[in-house]
């Protein structure tokens, strides 16, 4: 029995331990910074690649792959700086829109059966292209609320601490314990079965890109709200390590396997790991990419080795 | 007719061949041979690189190259540098080219079959390592190719690049090696049903290798290539070749879900976006619009032409 049980732990518990690795070498390395100050600081950019890699999450729960969310961020993160800082209204009805958008993507890939990598692909240009019309040049300022709410410090945890577990706690319960969520998942594990049971493909398909453009205008708000200003290339690497961040939180390219806690783990493991944990091994900033390249190919070895010793 | 109008191909060169008349209705006719010229010129270097990506994308659904622009850019670096500016060095850089983008292929493949990693996530992991050693590596490096190679890499003649009426006849072979070859049939087989061929007796894995080592090859020489065309190395060269590698692919009539392919049409795909934008430079509009049209249309065209039902 736990013989059986044991790999299936030991997989799901792989994302906390990589990251518990990660802070154990970054306590070795330099314990002054396991504080409130320290994560404060190495977690800056951690809610932003959070949100980003939720909003990735449900675009592969339905086997499908958003290679336009960085772009994406990018142009809802202008759009934050400019027209939601000096028209808050109309800032907020073009960012609602941003999730309009999103919606109609999903029912254009479920209506055609298009590939999504080709769809959105094509969108990170459109994002791209609309980013730099609406900011040529880096600029605009975040409005005051967002800053204000990214530089919060509640007491006994950091804020980028507090903020990772309600997102996690959100998404964990959204997909994973209310009944639509388990249909939404299903949608990616088989869309047969979820469809002859009555569910629209169409309305799931949609409802899980509306919600990847929710966090990912979420994302955008968050990245402006700590850097204050913005720029259209600003989260054109977001794309990335939103994927990186999923799969290294235990979720699959297929089968509607995702898990909402473990990407925010994963998110919070290439935020400590491409930067802080490079500097104190005195790493140059030229390998902070493949740092988080080489982490990847690390734990989905590590994955691969357990699930093959859980085959007969 | 009906045969020739169900030939995916032919839609992308009436792409091709719209686009064209397009801006040279706006010109009145003026430059409309250079501009055929300087398309062919251009295209060849997405023919190259879409060639690799299409035998990779024919293995069936979840295999594609996320690695190319790393690929390209790192090779271009290396050949620029082994060749040293000597006109007598020029085919050990060539060499070097592919043997970098050889090795970078079968890092691919090993990643993917050693430790059981999607074809997605292993190229990206190996395209962040990739990135990182470039930019290493490449840092401060001011590469020129030898005079030579950068005469022969623009050489024409009558007006037609001698690259492209070579990269025709390599065109020509691929086609010949996916319909009339054991490899070409064997990697239709696998991304038909990879299942069934290997119960087939056919050597699948052997085919992947083959196929993804194939790919990165194709890149390291795109590399060298563009260097040579642009008379000059650099980090980024490589990076608008992951859409049009993917893009060319899909518009040219190759089935995303793998186990249909299709030559030509790369060609006419690959020359429609190079004068789609040309077109947007004739029209003099700005570096956004340029993105958000080019976007625009290839998920119009992708949309258009439609995703296959499933099979089976």
């Amino acid at each position: 029995m736990t013989a059986l049980a044991s790999p299936r732990a030991m997989r799901a518990l792989l994302p906390a331990l990589s990251l518990v690795l990660v802070l154990a070498g970054i306590a070795w390395l330099n314990p002054r910074a396991i504080s409130y100050f320290g994560f404060s600081l190495m977690l800056n950019l951690a809610v932003p690649i959070a949100l980003a890699t939720v909003a990735q999450m449900f675009v592969i729960a339905g086997n499908d792959l958003d290679l336009s969310i960085g772009p994406f961020i990018g142009f809802t993160g202008c759009i934050a700086a400019t027209w939601l800082n000096d028209t808050p209204l109309l800032g907020a009805a073009m960012l609602l829109g941003c999730i309009a958008v999103y919606a109609a993507l999903g029912a254009l890939i479920a209506l055609r059966n298009l590939p999504s990598i080709v769809v959105t692909l094509g969108m990170s240009f459109v994002w791209q292209g609309l980013a730099i019309l609406l900011l040529p040049k880096p600029g605009g300022a975040a409005p005051d609320w967002l800053q204000a709410l990214m530089s919060v410090k509640p007491p006994l945890l950091p804020f980028p601490v507090l903020a990772a577990l309600v997102i996690a706690a959100a998404a964990w319960f959204g997909l994973m314990r209310t009944s639509y969520g388990a249909v939404l998942r299903g949608s990616g594990g088989n869309p047969a079965a979820v469809a002859r049971a009555g569910w629209s493909l169409l309305a799931i398909k949609m409802a899980l890109f509306a919600l990847a453009g929710l966090f990912g205008v979420l994302s955008g708000l968050a990245l402006i709200g700590i850097t204050t200003s913005a720029d259209a290339n600003i989260g054109n690497g977001y794309t990335l390590l939103s994927i990186a961040g999923v799969i290294l939180g235990g979720g699959e390219f297929v089968g509607g396997v995702v898990s909402p806690v473990g990407a925010v783990i994963g998110a919070l493991t290439l935020a400590l790991a491409a930067s802080p944990l490079l500097t104190f091994l005195r790493i140059p900033p030229d390998w902070q990419v493949g740092a988080n390249g080489a982490i990847l190919i690390i734990v989905l070895a590590a994955r691969a080795r357990i699930g093959r010793r859980s085959e007969p | 007719m009906t045969a020739i109008r169900n030939q995916p191909w032919l839609w992308s060169f009436l792409g091709a061949g719209l686009v064209w008349l397009a801006a040279i209705l706006f010109t009145h006719g003026t430059g409309a041979g250079g501009m055929l010229t300087a398309a062919l010129a251009l295209a060849v270097f997405t023919v190259v690189v879409g060639i690799g990506q299409m035998f990779v994308i024919t293995l069936g659904p979840g295999n594609v190259d996320l690695s190319l622009p790393a690929n390209i850019g790192l090779a271009s670096a290396v050949s620029m540098t082994v060749m040293n500016g000597s006109d007598g060095r020029i085919a050990i850089g060539l060499l070097a080219a592919l043997g970098c983008g050889l090795a970078i292929g079968i890092a691919n493949y090993l990643l993917i079959r050693a430790l059981r990693i999607p074809p997605i996530i292993a190229t990206l992991s190996a395209s962040f390592i990739i990135q990182s050693i470039d930019i290493s590596y490449g840092r401060g490096l001011q590469i020129k190719p030898p005079p030579g190679f950068a005469d022969f890499a623009n050489a024409e003649i009558l007006g037609v690049p001698v690259l492209a009426i070579l990269t025709v006849l390599f065109s020509v072979a691929a086609a010949i090696a996916l319909r009339r070859t054991v490899y070409g049939r064997s990697a239709l087989a696998i991304g038909q049903n990879m299942r069934a061929a290997r119960f087939a007796g056919l050597r699948v894995e052997r085919i992947r290798a083959v196929t993804y080592a194939l790919c990165g090859t194709l890149g390291g020489l795109d590399g060298a290539l563009l260097a040579g065309y642009f008379r000059g190395a650099n980090v980024d060269i490589g990076n608008e070749y992951l859409l049009a590698s993917i893009a060319v692919v899909v518009i040219g009539g190759t089935s995303v879900a793998g186990g249909k392919a299709n030559v030509p049409g790369i060609w006419g795909a690959a020359l429609f976006l190079v004068l789609l934008l040309t077109m947007l430079n004739t029209f003099g509009v700005s570096s956004g619009v340029r993105l958000l049209a080019t976007g625009l249309i290839i998920v119009a065209v992708i949309a258009a032409a439609g995703g296959e039902r499933e099979r089976r």
